[in-house]
């Protein structure tokens, strides 16, 4: 006999009890449905890395000083220590696997445009920075490797500064002044969006670093072309490891730093950076999900309970289809089947519930969420194998009851 | 399934053709263990019955003739002695051989009917092929056939709890006929049913009887007995009568 063919008496047996087996799926459908909230709780903070890192531009390595060394309080040669376009160069040059580098340096400063103003934060970058760092472009253009040398006073700014300062109309060819510097805006930059860190991105404007430190920022430095932090691009295929050792040996030199002595500069893999500090959130998922699965569990143990009660109510049946030549393992897999049915129908309820669940929490705005097509088979898997393994003892109590007993059962 | 039944001596001709005894018992003992009391249900019995035969078998509770029913319904095995039904000795058999047999040698009559609760006559009479691997339709159309045959074939839709008790065990008997067993077997088949309808039961029990089939029956009542050719009375665990 197909084990199959008693799916019709397991779904019969199941319609004629309909409140009792709802209320024994009760326990799946709260397990199955809390293990897909919390798997998407933890897919979304997956996704949100991704997305972070994916936003910071891809391959990315940020070079800063050391702090210990920041004002040069323990550099050997007296020195202020911050990086400098030299380095930039440097970087770009002597270092295999780098595609591009841009140095950094900024400073909040006032923008003026016609009769409004917008105090937003000023960057000083090169012409490779918008590769690097994943800008793309909307309108207009970007500054050439010329102007920066020229120091060109040009902008390109984000979205939050043309909408601040030019509204609807286009700023591309416009004149904004920073401070007393009247400053061309030659282009527009793709929107961002918030970062890792919460803040919005497209809040900024770039000028060429040169520009930057003779025009806009407004303290000196007793150092030349000085910028707050290089960003790296790797070369497509590149190890990140070596491309920082190689960075790291080749500043060590330029910046006089003795054998044996500490780093006055670390050079940072920003993907690791930012999936390190989030892993968190994805462990809390995990191991809120560990906790809905004990739920799981839980609800496991009521469909053993109605099971039992199942068999020990339908003794009689039993005995009589032993009687009229059911082997063993028919009685066996027709319970097994019954309690899979059961716990399945329960999975698929919980899966609706769990859906429905995630979409109230990416309401609430609280946690990002991504619901995964695989939570379907994950959510129907799981069911199934709590209503085998719990099934299980039931089924085969049923399976060895003596015919003659059973029959003579009241 | 079927394969190993010998070639089938079914039909009005049977009693006669029948060369040797169909069942055989050779001192059949069962004991029962309590705790640590056995109790000795069966005592030694040795009969044999003919293919064909009608038995009736009676005796107070606790005599030892349910003992003596489940071990030729192949629903437990002797604690001793030898026991061969169609040639098939049963005394070794393990409980899926057992069940094996039962779907293609025996049908069972019971006092309460046993019918599946909410489910159809039809498939209530189509039960016993499910576990012999007969495919749906073939299983429909055999129920169907037990069923017209019993006087159900304008019943087969509905639910047991929509039949009388006479309709019930007739059902019930349909069941027992749809895996074309060799014997019925019938616990009290009368039990639960009045006069008027317990004479309708007997007359299907003999129409059967009389196209072949060996039925044994187990009755309190005379007049039930007086339906078959042969009695058997049992006391403490043995046959203290035989007549033909």
């Amino acid at each position: 006999m197909n084990p199959l063919a008693a799916l019709p008496v397991a779904l019969n047996s199941l319609r004629v009890n309909a409140l009792r087996s709802l209320l024994a799926m009760l326990g799946v459908v709260i397990g199955v449905g809390s293990v897909i909230v919390m798997v998407s709780i933890s897919e979304g903070a997956k996704q949100a890395v991704e997305q972070q890192i994916a936003s910071l531009g891809a391959n990315l390595l940020v070079v800063r000083p050391g702090s210990s060394a920041f004002g040069g309080r323990r550099g050997g040669a007296g020195t202020a220590t911050l990086l400098t376009d030299a380095d930039v160069d440097a970087i770009r040059n002597e270092v295999a696997n780098v595609a591009a580098a841009s140095g950094e340096i900024g400073s909040s400063a006032a923008m003026v445009a016609g009769g409004t103003n917008w105090t937003t934060r000023i960057q000083g970058v090169n012409e490779d920075f918008f590769r690097v760092r994943d800008w793309r472009l909307e309108r207009g253009r970007l500054f050439t490797a010329e102007e920066f040398r020229a120091g060109a006073r040009v902008a390109v700014i984000g979205t939050t500064v043309a909408e601040q300062l030019f509204g609807v109309s286009d700023p591309v060819g416009q004149v904004v002044r920073i401070g007393n510097v009247p400053v061309e805006v030659i282009g527009v930059l793709q929107s961002k969006g918030q970062s890792a860190f919460g803040t919005d991105q497209d809040d900024v404007a770039f000028m060429p670093a040169t520009t930057a430190r003779s025009r806009v920022i407004g303290f000196t430095f007793n150092q030349r072309d000085p910028v707050f932090a290089i960003y790296v691009e790797l070369a497509g295929g590149a190890n990140p490891a070596h491309v920082q050792a190689d960075i790291e040996e080749l500043l060590r030199i330029r910046r006089n730093v003795l054998p044996g002595a500490e780093d006055n500069f670390n050079v940072r893999d920003m993907a690791e950076f930012i999936r390190a500090r989030n892993e968190t959130a994805a462990q809390l998922g995990l191991l809120l999900a560990a906790t809905a699965a004990i739920s799981l569990i839980v609800g496991g143990i009521g469909i053993m309970n109605i099971m039992l009660v199942s068999v020990t109510e339908r003794t009689r049946e039993i005995g009589l289809r032993l009687a009229v030549g059911a082997r063993r393992r028919n009685i066996r897999d027709q319970f097994l089947i019954e309690s899979v049915t059961l716990c399945v129908t329960g999975g698929l309820i919980g899966l609706l519930a769990g859906v429905a669940g995630t979409m109230v929490v990416e309401a609430m705005g609280q946690f990002p969420v991504a619901i995964h097509p695989m939570v379907a088979g994950l959510a129907i898997g799981s069911a199934a194998f709590v209503g085998i393994f719990f099934g299980f003892y039931p089924a085969h109590r049923a399976s060895r009851l003596d015919p003659i007993e059973a029959l003579r059962f009241e | 399934m079927n394969t190993a039944t010998p070639a089938r001596r079914r039909g009005k001709a049977a009693p006669a053709v029948s060369a040797g005894p169909f069942i055989q018992c050779r001192n059949l003992t069962r004991t029962y263990k309590m705790g640590d009391t056995e109790v000795k249900a069966l005592r030694g019995v040795t009969l044999d019955i003919r293919e064909g035969d009608y038995v009736a078998v009676m005796g107070a509770s606790g005599s030892g003739k349910s003992t003596f029913m489940n071990l030729l319904g192949a629903l437990d095995r002797p604690t001793s002695g030898e026991l061969v039904i169609g040639g098939e000795r049963l005394s070794g058999l393990s409980a899926d051989a057992l069940a094996a047999f039962r779907s293609r040698m025996v049908g069972f009559v019971f006092q309460q009917f046993n019918l599946l609760p909410r489910t159809s006559a039809l498939d209530n009479a189509a039960l016993p092929l499910v576990y012999a691997g007969v495919p749906a339709v073939e299983r429909k159309r055999r129920a169907e056939a037990r069923l017209q045959q019993v006087g159900l074939g304008d019943r087969m839709d509905h639910q047991p709890s929509q039949l009388s008790g006479g309709q019930q065990q007739r059902v019930a008997i349909a069941r027992a006929l749809v895996n074309d067993p060799r014997i019925l077997l019938a616990d009290e088949p009368t039990g639960a049913l009045d006069t008027r309808t317990s004479a309708e039961i007997m007359a299907i029990f003999d129409r059967l009887n009389a196209d072949g089939i060996t039925i044994i029956l187990v009755t309190h009542e005379p007049d039930v007995a007086e339906h078959a050719r042969r009695k058997l009375t049992f006391r403490d665990g043995v046959i203290v009568e035989d007549r033909t």
